[in-house]
């Protein structure tokens, strides 16, 4: 039997969740609603809903006049899709290897690919820089995909091999006696069974990578290579006294994430908590 | 089991994942230690940490970074994991409803990038717009309004918190995966011997746990001392005002790239970043070796 609910205490639970979850969206509305009202609204009634009379795009055609949004959007895209692609396909690829043959030296590349979970990437900054440099990537969109992959790749093999190690193995065996390779049995019999997996590694991979700042300022950050990060943080501090442009150049970069987040919060969540739910 | 020569599909599953990584990881994570035993003048072996922790134009901004970092993860660790873990406790109370929009909701700021949430705290912060002195206002005590992120004495917790506000989703996704993990049995078993409600959170789901916990405090500790785009983001390279907001991923920021009229300096920058790798190994390994082992797991 389930604890019998008593109304007082569920009260108070939907009191807490209720107050922190205003704190949490309050900013990102009080942005939103402010970024289509005029300037007289804006610091006149900022809490105001937006009316006929207050309603105003001045800050969306300036974002849209002096940045190139659309642009950055489709950079941070790129970078982002391609380097998900990679650390999923060379972290499945490693996992396997890991979980499913003996050989020697096993655990000791098992750790060897783990001290990157710990030891963040950014520490060697000033190397990848000069390498970058004499490699001729420097302001290319090819740097930090490589980058993303290889910061990436770290928790991908960890989290990767934990799932694989619980595949069936009599599964695998009636593939070999059917005579599929090694490489069809990696991808077609455990890769479709390692999908939620894959999820919840899509999800602690993505959100970093298109969210960062540091490499895309100090790797990639001509106006062609922008990301919409570097590209809303740089909009933002030349027109930080134009606070219609400010307001849209924020709505710009929050809405189409919130809208993913929305579609997909389902499968992330459920990614996020894959190791409990089963 | 029939012995085979050498078993080349090893290698290759392996191959791409160990080359990119090491490339661009370990390789230039070595370089950078090995950078920081330069000087312009070739080879000065650890005299560049004894002008990092000697030398007072660099120990002060040093140990000012370093203070204020282990200031910002104090306030992460007293604010951030607890109020995880409160909500994460009251979402996995039995039949909970709305349980799912709440879930979504408070996970919002988590999604958001550093300069978003840098630039909306920064405008809902300023004197200018008045905000958040007209909602004090409204509750009355407008006199606490201070301009919070240019004061030197609240500018850094002011960062934190806002740090805390956007990353409050985290702690309390893994904690609610780590409740929703115990068995029901264990809590049916709990409430027989008349265990419930708050001494139930205390005494049987705490416990139980802790390893979750353990494994957020590393995680904000390394995501606490590699920080920077926050800083960056809302205070500038300089970490302002009078650099009260500075913390160490700041620190080699300015003095890698340089900034105004001083000029960027590799093997210093590189100096820090070794003294960042040595901090959060020191950190992870405690951890591991010292917190981890000691904890004890249930297996179910």
């Amino acid at each position: 039997m389930a604890a019998r609910s008593r109304p007082g205490r569920s009260i108070a639970a939907h009191a807490i969740l209720l107050t922190y979850t205003l704190i949490a969206l309050f900013p990102v509305w009080i942005i939103l609603i402010n970024s289509v009202k005029s300037r007289r609204a804006i610091f006149g009634a900022p809490l105001a809903l937006p009316t006929p009379e207050t309603w105003d795009l001045v800050g969306y055609t300036t974002v849209l006049e002096n940045g190139d949004f659309f642009g950055y959007f489709l950079n941070s895209l790129i970078v982002t899709v391609v380097s998900l692609a990679l650390v999923l396909l060379f972290g499945a690829m490693a996992a396997f290897a890991l979980s499913e043959y003996r050989f020697r030296g096993n655990t000791l590349m098992g750790l060897y690919l783990a001290l990157g979970i710990m030891i963040p990437i950014r520490l060697g900054t000033v190397a990848i820089l000069q390498m970058m440099v004499s490699a001729g990537l420097v302001n290319t969109l090819t740097a930090l995909i490589l980058v993303y992959t290889a910061q990436g790749l770290p928790l991908a093999v960890f989290i990767l091999s934990e799932f694989m190690r619980n595949v069936s193995d009599d599964l695998k065996n009636a593939g070999r006696m059917d005579g599929l390779s090694e490489y069809a049995i990696f991808f077609r019999l455990v890769l479709p069974l390692v999908r939620p997996a894959m999820a919840t590694v899509a999800v602690f991979t993505m959100i970093p990578i298109w969210n960062d700042l540091w490499f895309p300022l100090i790797l990639a950050p001509s106006e062609e290579t922008k990301t919409i990060t570097l590209g809303s943080q740089v909009f933002i501090g030349q027109f930080v006294t134009n606070w219609n442009a400010v307001l849209a150049a924020l709505s710009l970069a929050i809405l189409p994430v919130l809208v993913l987040y929305l579609i997909f919060s389902r499968q992330l969540i459920r990614g996020i908590t894959a190791g409990a739910v089963k | 089991m029939t012995k085979r020569p050498i078993r080349w599909h090893i290698a290759v599953f392996l191959a791409p994942a160990v080359l990119v990584y090491t490339a661009i990881m370990i390789i230039p994570l070595f370089g950078t230690l090995n950078l920081a035993l330069y000087g312009e003048e070739g080879f000065r072996g650890l005299r560049n940490f004894r002008t990092l922790l000697g030398d007072p134009l660099w120990s002060d901004a040093f140990w000012n970074a370093l203070g204020n970092n282990v200031w910002f993860f104090v306030i992460h660790m007293l604010v951030q994991n607890p109020i995880g873990i409160l909500l994460a406790a009251l979402l996995s109370s039995p039949r909970l409803r709305l349980a799912a929009v709440y879930r979504t909701a408070i996970f919002v700021p988590t999604i958001l990038s550093f300069v978003i949430v840098g630039f909306v705290w920064k405008l809902i912060l300023s004197p200018l717009w008045g905000i958040a002195p007209s909602m004090l206002d409204a509750v009355g005590l407008r006199g606490l309004f201070a301009p919070w992120l240019g004061q030197e004495g609240s500018a850094l917790t002011t960062l934190a918190l806002i740090s805390v506000w956007q990353f409050v989703g985290i702690p309390m996704m893994l904690i609610y995966a780590a409740l929703l993990s115990i068995p029901d049995e264990v809590l049916e078993a709990a409430e027989m011997d008349g265990i419930t409600g708050w001494s139930r959170f205390w005494k049987v789901q705490l416990p139980l746990i802790l390893p979750a916990i353990g494994i957020i405090s590393i995680l904000t500790f390394v995501g606490n001392f590699n920080a920077f785009d926050l800083i960056y983001v809302s205070q500038g390279a300089l970490a302002g005002p009078d650099f009260a907001t500075d913390i160490l991923g700041t620190f080699l920021y300015r003095t890698f790239f340089g900034f105004q009229l001083q000029l960027g300096d590799p093997h210093m920058g590189a100096a820090i970043a070794t003294a960042m790798f040595l901090i959060i190994l020191v950190g992870v390994c405690l951890y591991l070796f010292g917190i981890q082992t000691r904890l004890r797991r249930y297996q179910f």
